[in-house]
């Protein structure tokens, strides 16, 4: 046992990192599902009631099933989360549990109203009546969007730990939960990352039919199931654009470190270029990409213009600033989010004014073909922007108060559950798509063959609604 | 306030051993019900069983976890870092549970449903096993307090650890069966009435032995914990020694619904008896519930949390029962996916 445990004693330091990032970029991937579309299926489900729209209602009915899946996978990735936070960095959760902690006992509670809300609506399609059945669904939006807030209120709080004092032993005292959840960084942060659910949501689930379109599948139901989420991420991205903004400015004012890793800024100076791509050496320089003059500056602060002076990563101690292969990567993930936020945004604004003018969606296969990537490139921006926000972090777990080597367990296995973890999740994620895919054919053949399936009755058979054109009924 | 909020966490400890151990238990029967073929019918009554509500039963564990590091950061913080493999195999166990059976559920060919349906199982039983020998770990005072790391093997491969680990396990099976007794009886037809009630009966059994056996391990591996048993928690481990004696005389007289009552109330007896032992200690006999509580204010965070939950989440948590029970809800997939096999294997 002695000379086993001897093999497996490696530094545990990088593989908790390495774990705690790779099962956090996981879980985020589910989030924008949980959060944004049962609103989306409560659209279709609207429609289907209200305007007896047959096609939505079988929509909003295979919706549901999709996501109580994803749904399954995203609560079993979080509840791996909540044991990380004391598996891995047992030391930060052993010091700053009393207040770190406060906004979880909130996403608790919203999480549980969802987890109970998402099963009544997802096996109430047979037996409740239309329109309770709907209603059981709004609970999980409204649960949605306070659980997202509320776990992001934790991680500002990280950035700008507040509403707390350390005594002589190092202990929390004097907490306020108040001001923990509603940290300086928290309105922003959070306000950022809920619209970034329902753009991210928005763009996964119009990708999948916009790919089927380009497949042919061009009926009504297929047409409305990319036009109601890709409707959600138009509206959602100019907004993220303005909030993305604010946001920048506020890391300005208030993260300087972390600032100046993004716009790769080694020393303190004005008229401070914005570089795109580059890398900073071993020696701090900028090496590389391609600088247009000033724009950084301007962007900081439009008010002062070009002479707005950015502080750089020197004037940091350089063991309390990130290391410059850091600062590297921050960049590039700063890059990436603007630049295919940007992309986004010109795809919506291409979608909108074609749809103002002819009601109609841009004719061109290079339109659907966009929307078909645009799933994938959502969910890339949304990882770049944590990692600005985790690496422009480092080397700090708690801003000013905890290094994140000092939050580590000492345990020595972690690289066997980072192995392990990575194994497991590599499976799952597979497993999952192929039940998607599984799920999906298998409603396609039932709906073929004859109505007898598990989506053959929304509703009862006396109060589902007529197919289109006969008029609208309500239950 | 520490002491009401260690009631609350004992609160969420039993109600994830009441409702969420039953899961798991369902997990069990799963494993043992043999071959596809004999098994279907039984498994099908697991699927049923399990249905709706698992996921809102799994928030028990969230809220267990969210309570001790807000209000007890101290023993969060020291039970993770020593009982670091047994928590990280329940994390890994939970995962492919949790997945394997949303899977299953939505799968329709035969040979990968039995795939999906051994990882559920499996981890089913290494879970509550896990979760056991960690509640032995802590119980018979083999964690540290204050960021020291305590051995990381011993700490949960010792006689206490193993006998909570196999108690929990059984117990888990005894709650599932009993409850699928009465599920059988509503929805699956005498057989499996029959079929589950046996097992009912001779989990009890195996139950009530096992615990018998445990009063001799404690006695030799956890001093404290012995003593307290037998002195003031000694009321609370009689109530469920009767109560695992109602639900066994209550079986064989066939009423099943009184019989998921008292197993019920039998299992929170023990988990209580199991705080009032622990009481003052969180860490026994190193750190108390008084020293490791957070600052009052975090306190009264928490509570506040757990106010708003009983306003808001029992109703709906109570909605979602009745309607489950009402056969409002359907956990149809599974059922008719059966019946589909045939069908979409031909197809595929
Ligand atoms: C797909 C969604 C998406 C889009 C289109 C954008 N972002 Fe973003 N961004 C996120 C998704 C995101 C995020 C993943 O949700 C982050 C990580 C943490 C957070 O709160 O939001 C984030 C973080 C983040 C941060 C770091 C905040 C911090 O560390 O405190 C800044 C400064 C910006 N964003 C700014 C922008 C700007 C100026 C954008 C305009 C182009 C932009 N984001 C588009
Ligand atoms: C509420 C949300 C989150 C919380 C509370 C949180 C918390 C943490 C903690 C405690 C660490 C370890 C300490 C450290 O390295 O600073 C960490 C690291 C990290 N997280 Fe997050 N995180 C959150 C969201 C995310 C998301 C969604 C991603 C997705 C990409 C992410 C990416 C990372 C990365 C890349 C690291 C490693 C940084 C490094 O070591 O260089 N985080 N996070
Ligand atoms: C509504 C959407 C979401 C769903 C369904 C979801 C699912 C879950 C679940 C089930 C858990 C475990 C326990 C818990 O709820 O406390 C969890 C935890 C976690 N989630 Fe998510 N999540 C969502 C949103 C987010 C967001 C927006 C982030 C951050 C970017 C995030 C990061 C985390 C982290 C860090 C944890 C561990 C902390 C904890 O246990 O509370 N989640 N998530």
């Amino acid at each position: 046992m002695h000379a086993l445990a001897q093999v497996l004693a490696v530094d545990p330091v990088p593989w908790a990192r390495a774990q705690m990032a790779f099962t956090l970029a996981t879980h985020i991937i589910l989030v924008p599902l949980g959060v944004s579309w049962a609103f989306m299926t409560l659209i279709a489900n609207y429609r289907g009631i209200r305007h007896g729209d047959a096609d939505a209602l079988r929509l909003a009915q295979r919706w549901s099933k999709y996501m109580a899946v994803l749904f399954a996978v995203g609560a079993v990735t979080g509840t791996v989360l909540s044991f990380e936070f004391g598996l891995l960095w047992p030391n930060f959760m052993d010091r700053f549990g009393p207040a770190f902690g406060i906004p979880f006992a909130f996403e608790g509670l919203f999480f549980f109203t969802e987890a109970i809300f998402i099963a009544i609506y997802i096996y109430g399609w047979k037996r409740l009546k239309p329109w309770a059945h709907f209603w059981s669904g709004v609970p999980i939006v409204i649960a949605g969007i306070g659980g997202s807030l509320a776990v992001v209120a934790a991680n500002a709080w990280m950035n700008h730990p507040a509403g707390f004092r350390l005594n002589q032993a190092g202990r929390v005292v004097d907490v306020d939960p108040v001001a923990v959840i509603f940290n300086k960084a928290m309105p922003l942060q959070s306000l950022h990352m809920l619209i970034a659910a329902y753009l991210v949501g928005g763009f996964v689930v119009a990708s999948v039919y916009a790919t089927a379109m380009l497949r042919g599948k061009r009926d009504r139901y297929h047409r409305l199931g990319f036009l109601i989420p890709f409707t959600v991420a138009a509206v959602a991205v100019p907004i993220q654009m303005v909030v993305g903004d604010q946001l920048a400015r506020f890391v300005y004012n208030n993260e300087p470190r972390k600032f100046a890793a993004m716009e790769l800024v080694p020393e303190t100076s004005r008229d401070v270029p914005e570089t795109l791509g580059g890398w900073l050496n071993d020696d701090g320089e900028v090496v590389g990409g391609i600088p247009i003059p000033g724009l950084a500056s301007i962007l900081s602060d439009p008010g002062e213009g070009t002479s707005t002076k950015i502080r750089g990563l020197e004037s940091f101690p350089a063991d309390e600033r990130p290391t410059n292969r850091q600062a590297t990567i921050v960049h590039w993930a700063w890059d990436v989010m603007v630049g295919l936020g940007t992309a986004l945004f010109l795809l919506a604004a291409w979608f909108a004014v074609v749809w103002w003018r002819r009601r109609d969606l841009p004719r061109t296969k290079w339109f659907l073909r966009a929307a078909a990537v645009a799933g994938v490139a959502s969910v890339v921006t949304m990882e770049a922007g944590w990692v600005v926000t985790e690496v422009g972090r480092q080397p700090w777990i708690v801003v000013d108060y905890m290094l994140v080597e000092d939050a580590a367990t000492s345990s020595s296995g972690v690289w066997v559950t980072f192995l392990g973890i990575a194994a497991i999740y590599t499976g799952v994620a597979v497993t999952t798509v192929l039940v998607l895919r599984a799920m999906r054919r298998r409603f396609d053949a039932a709906e073929d063959h004859s109505g007898n399936s598990d989506l053959s009755g929304p509703y009862s058979p006396r109060i589902r609604p007529e197919p289109v054109g006969a008029g609208t009924q309500e239950a | 306030m520490a002491e009401f909020v260690a009631a609350t966490l004992m609160v969420g400890i039993t109600a994830y051993a009441v409702f969420g151990g039953a899961d798991f238990g369902a997990g069990f029967w799963d494993l043992v019900a043999g071959g596809a073929e004999r098994g279907a019918r039984p498994r099908s009554v697991v699927d049923h069983a399990i249905g709706p509500v698992w996921e809102a039963n799994h928030v028990w564990l969230i809220f267990v976890l969210v309570v001790l590091w807000t209000s007890f950061s101290e023993a969060f913080g020291s039970i993770m870092l020593t009982l670091f493999v047994p928590l990280a195999l329940a994390a890994f166990g939970i995962v492919l549970r949790g997945t394997s059976f949303a899977f299953r559920k939505e799968v329709v060919r035969l040979s990968i449903r039995r795939d999906l349906g051994v990882v559920f199982a499996t981890s089913s039983v290494i879970v509550p096993y896990c979760f056991g020998a960690v509640a032995g770990g802590i119980a018979s005072g083999r964690v540290p307090p204050g960021g020291t790391a305590g051995d990381p093997w011993a700490s949960w491969i010792n006689p206490t650890s193993i006998l909570g680990g196999v108690l929990a396990v059984a117990t888990c099976a005894f709650l599932a069966a009993v409850y699928m007794t009465y599920d059988a009886h509503r929805f699956a037809g005498p057989d499996m009435e029959e079929y589950f009630r046996r097992r009912a009966l001779v989990m009890a059994i195996v139950v009530g032995t096992i615990a018998v056996v445990g009063i001799f391990v404690l006695r030799a591996d956890a001093e404290y914990l012995y003593d307290r048993l037998t002195g003031p928690a000694l009321p609370l481990v009689l109530a469920s020694a009767i109560g695992g004696l109602g639900t066994l005389t209550l079986l064989t007289r066939r009423l099943h619904r009184g019989a998921r009552v008292l197993a019920m109330g039998a299992v929170a007896a023990v988990i209580w008896a199991w705080g009032v032992a622990q009481w003052p200690y969180l860490l026994p006999t190193r750190l108390t519930v008084a020293e490791a509580a957070a600052p009052t204010a975090t306190l009264v965070a928490v509570s506040i949390a757990f106010g708003l939950a009983v306003l808001i989440c029992l109703p709906s948590l109570a909605l979602l029962y009745v309607l489950d029970q009402r056969s409002l809800l359907d956990a149809d997939t599974a059922a008719d996916g059966q019946a589909r096999v045939a069908d979409a294997d031909a197809t595929a």
